[in-house]
């Protein structure tokens, strides 16, 4: 057992929160978000290029650095220090995933494509009847000669307005909430009868409503194999839970961190209010959510590489840590800055804000409990 | 990062596992099964054996008698330990005075004491508490003055009274901590003393809990007389061994592996016991959400406590991080017995005490559930409650 940091991790580690304490400050983000593009493709070209963070996490004979989960990790908690807005998530965790996993044709230029910081992915997954369930899918993917046509519509595309290329889930046969039938494919935004509405979310990133209406795919578009995606969904999914929990642990960190921080100059009654044991109090409970939450991820992250049904248990066990710890901490930050922390000029209210869109981020706490009693306990009565 | 046990970790947990289960008194196992009250030798027993083995002080050092072990050959030592229900080994001597010992007694004070610990030949307890002072420890008021003796030595006569004594009944010498300068500022009176239980004036009393056991008691000291190289480190500054001992016993203090043990059984037990609708109460909704919020909760502890090992092993000491894992580590275990007497619905109610076993009243699972339960109310109390806990973190880890 080993839960030390290699000394390319460290290195890793220390890039990724140079460059974005030089270049990522709250006010420098607020600004970005407040106007066109929304987002800072300088950034993202910064990431390739000067940082070669990109390929961090992708083999050496593709053009990468030979890491894997632990980079991830190590990037997105830095990112989430930041509240950075740009797709790793979406591009290097889920389209690198499926690129690595499904090792669809082309996917070896695709990745090299990550790297250097053209190609970007959305994950469209999640449809507005659909919930949480990743299987109920109304989207489907009619086999058209040697391809398919696309028809339908996903909710809430995370990272679709700044994305090249979509990952979407189809049914190719079953119905609607079978497991069987579930295919992926991979599709260029720019691709005929693919449209779009782009709008902010309230954590400042920006989504879309994907629509799709007879888009013709090459069968070269699909990822694994036909009808048999979802272990495969599954398994890049729980790779984006990991990454996500690392992220709220950046998030978190900074909650709690800038919390001890202000109560520490705010004076009340003659006294800074962190001589309060009421408040010393929550704020080590704090403190504990969040040394759980590292806790679970690294637990996520190192089982990542176990068999299917290890791996999915541990990745519900951690998002219901974080799920949970995103809750009490950024609530009681807020708490905690009195009517400060409900402004919408400091930082510690945009951490609340992305800390609760990460409670419902590829399933919301409840869904992850069920998901774990059903992997742990067996089926309920 | 990894979780790997390399072949040797794995060569390790088959020889523990091996050891216990050809070594561990079938009396003692059988007691355990029957839920009847251990005796001092009962307790004893199993420390003497692991002391022939070598294995009875894992965490010391090597010199002293330690194994050496790794984090992971330890965590492995505490799995097996769970897997097989062994009693734990009494940590008043082996945990609680050692590392004092080692680190603040002289050459002559460990020679002297630590091989009886070592062995299981000397049972300690611990005179820490007094009715005045609880989480308030620094305000205890035991005093020691010290006189020449008639044969010309140097004593401490010690007059007070101790609480909270564990097991103190059966102690054959005790760890005080007794006030020699009144006139100091509270932690800088405070002298650590080793007192024979055998020494006259010392009266032990019961007190019983909750659950109708004898685990705790008063200890009265009348005019006790200590010789003066009974002390340990200097006088005035037992305040420092205090703190150092409380951070020890604080690490230990999460059982994680006893808890995974613990739930193990709850589910066993969830599974034949029945819910209103007939079917395993396990898979009740209900009373499952409340198992695996548990159970994922008990996982953020486990890793907590093995990164917590980790940087121990880098060299850096139970620090006031220990702290997480009495707060968590207390919480669960209390959520466990909580749990367990829930899903023994009406049995959790008769009080058999040591006759319980195949009465016939209820099943054996369900015997001492209760007293379990109401025992266990102590865990987040003692050690420093965990509200003392918080502000450990508070002042030491947050700087607030």
């Amino acid at each position: 057992m080993d839960f030390s940091f290699t000394e390319e991790q460290s290195m890793l580690r220390d890039t990724v929160a140079s460059y974005l304490a030089d270049n990522y400050g709250f006010d420098q983000r607020r600004a970005a978000l407040g106007r066109e593009p929304f987002w800072r493709p300088d950034v993202w070209s910064a990431f390739a290029d000067e940082l070669g963070i990109l390929g961090a996490a992708f083999p050496e004979a593709l053009g990468g650095l030979g890491g894997g989960y632990t980079e991830n990790m190590v990037v997105m908690e830095e990112l989430g220090k930041a509240l950075v807005v740009e797709p790793y998530l979406g591009t290097v965790v889920i389209g690198g995933g499926f690129l690595k996993h499904g090792a669809p044709a082309g996917a070896e230029e695709m990745i090299g494509q990550i790297i250097a910081g053209k190609a970007i992915f959305a994950f469209a997954y999640a449809e507005p009847q659909g919930r949480y369930n990743i299987r109920d899918l109304k989207t489907t993917a009619r086999k058209d000669g040697a391809g398919y046509v696309l028809n339908g519509h996903k909710a809430v595309v995370v990272g679709a307005p700044y994305a090249t290329h979509l990952v979407v889930t189809a049914r190719t046969g079953g119905g609607q909430r079978d497991a069987g039938g579930v295919s992926v494919f991979i599709v260029p935004k720019s691709a005929k009868g693919v449209t779009t509405r782009d709008y902010p979310t309230v954590d400042g990133f920006r989504a879309s409503e994907v629509y799709f209406e007879n888009v013709v795919l090459g069968a070269e578009a699909r990822v694994g194999g036909e009808g048999e995606a979802l272990p495969l969904v599954e398994k890049v999914m729980d790779e984006a839970i990991a990454a996500t929990c690392a992220e709220a642990c950046g998030v978190l960190r900074r909650l709690q961190e800038g919390t001890v921080e202000y109560t520490k100059q705010r004076k009340q009654f003659g006294v800074p209010i962190s001589s309060f044991q009421v408040l010393q109090h929550r704020m080590v409970d704090m403190f504990i959510q969040l040394e759980q939450s590292i806790s679970m991820t690294y637990m996520a992250t190192i089982r990542l590489s176990d068999s299917d049904a290890e791996r999915a248990k541990a990745a519900s066990a951690a998002k219901v840590q974080i799920g949970k710890a995103c809750k009490f901490v950024g609530q009681n930050a807020v708490q905690l800055h009195g009517g400060m922390g409900v402004t919408d000029e400091m930082a510690i209210g945009h951490y609340f804000k992305r800390a609760t869109m990460i409670e419902g981020l590829f399933g919301s706490t409840d869904h992850h409990l069920a998901r774990y009693e059903a992997l742990s306990l067996g089926a309920a009565a | 990062m990894n979780l790997d046990f390399s072949p040797e970790d794995n060569a390790f947990r088959l020889e523990v596992r091996t050891f216990i289960a050809e070594n561990y008194p079938r009396a003692l196992r059988e007691k355990q099964e029957r839920d009847e009250t251990l005796s001092k030798e009962d307790y004893l027993s199993w420390h003497r054996i692991l002391a022939q083995k070598g294995w009875a002080v894992p965490s010391w050092p090597v010199e002293l008698g330690g194994t050496g072990w790794t984090p992971t050959q330890k965590y492995i030592w505490s799995e097996e330990q769970a897997r097989a229900d062994t009693i734990g080994i009494l940590p008043f001597g082996v945990s609680m005075l050692a590392p004092v010992l080692y680190t603040f007694g002289t050459e002559e004070q460990k020679q002297r004491f630590l091989p009886g610990v070592r062995d299981g030949l000397v049972w300690w307890c611990q005179g820490y508490s007094e009715p005045g002072s609880g989480s308030d420890l620094a305000s205890l008021k035991t005093r020691a003055e010290r006189v020449t003796g008639d044969d010309g030595k140097e004593y401490y006569i010690v007059n007070g009274q101790k609480t909270w004594t564990t097991l103190g009944q059966h102690a054959d010498w005790g760890f005080f901590l007794v006030r020699t300068d009144p006139d100091a500022k509270p932690q800088s009176g405070i002298s650590f003393l080793l007192i024979d239980m055998k020494t006259p004036g010392i009266s032990v009393r019961r007190i019983t809990t909750l659950e109708g056991g004898h685990e705790v008691n008063d200890v009265f000291l009348d005019n006790v007389k200590v010789p003066v190289e009974n002390r340990i480190f200097h006088e005035n500054q037992g305040w420092t061994c205090a703190k150092a001992l409380l951070a020890h016993e604080r690490s230990g203090i999460a059982g994680v592996a006893r808890s995974k043990r613990g739930l193990e059984r709850l589910r066993q037990m969830a599974s034949t016991e029945l819910s209103d609708a007939g079917g395993a109460l396990i898979e009740d909704a209900f009373f499952r959400r409340k198992v695996a919020e548990l159970e994922i909760d008990l996982t953020a502890l486990e890793f907590t406590e093995l990164r917590t090992l980790a940087g121990e092993s880098s060299g850096k000491g139970p620090g006031p991080e220990s702290s997480i894992l009495k707060i968590k580590g207390t919480e669960i275990q209390q959520r466990l017995q909580e749990l367990a007497l829930e899903a023994a619905g009406h049995y959790g109610a008769p009080f058999l005490g040591d006759a319980g076993h195949n009465s016939g009243i209820g099943p054996n699972h369900a015997l001492g559930l209760a007293g379990d339960y109401f025992n266990g109310r102590k865990t987040s109390i003692y050690g420093g409650s965990n509200e003392i806990q918080r502000n450990i973190i508070s002042k030491m880890v947050l700087g607030l």
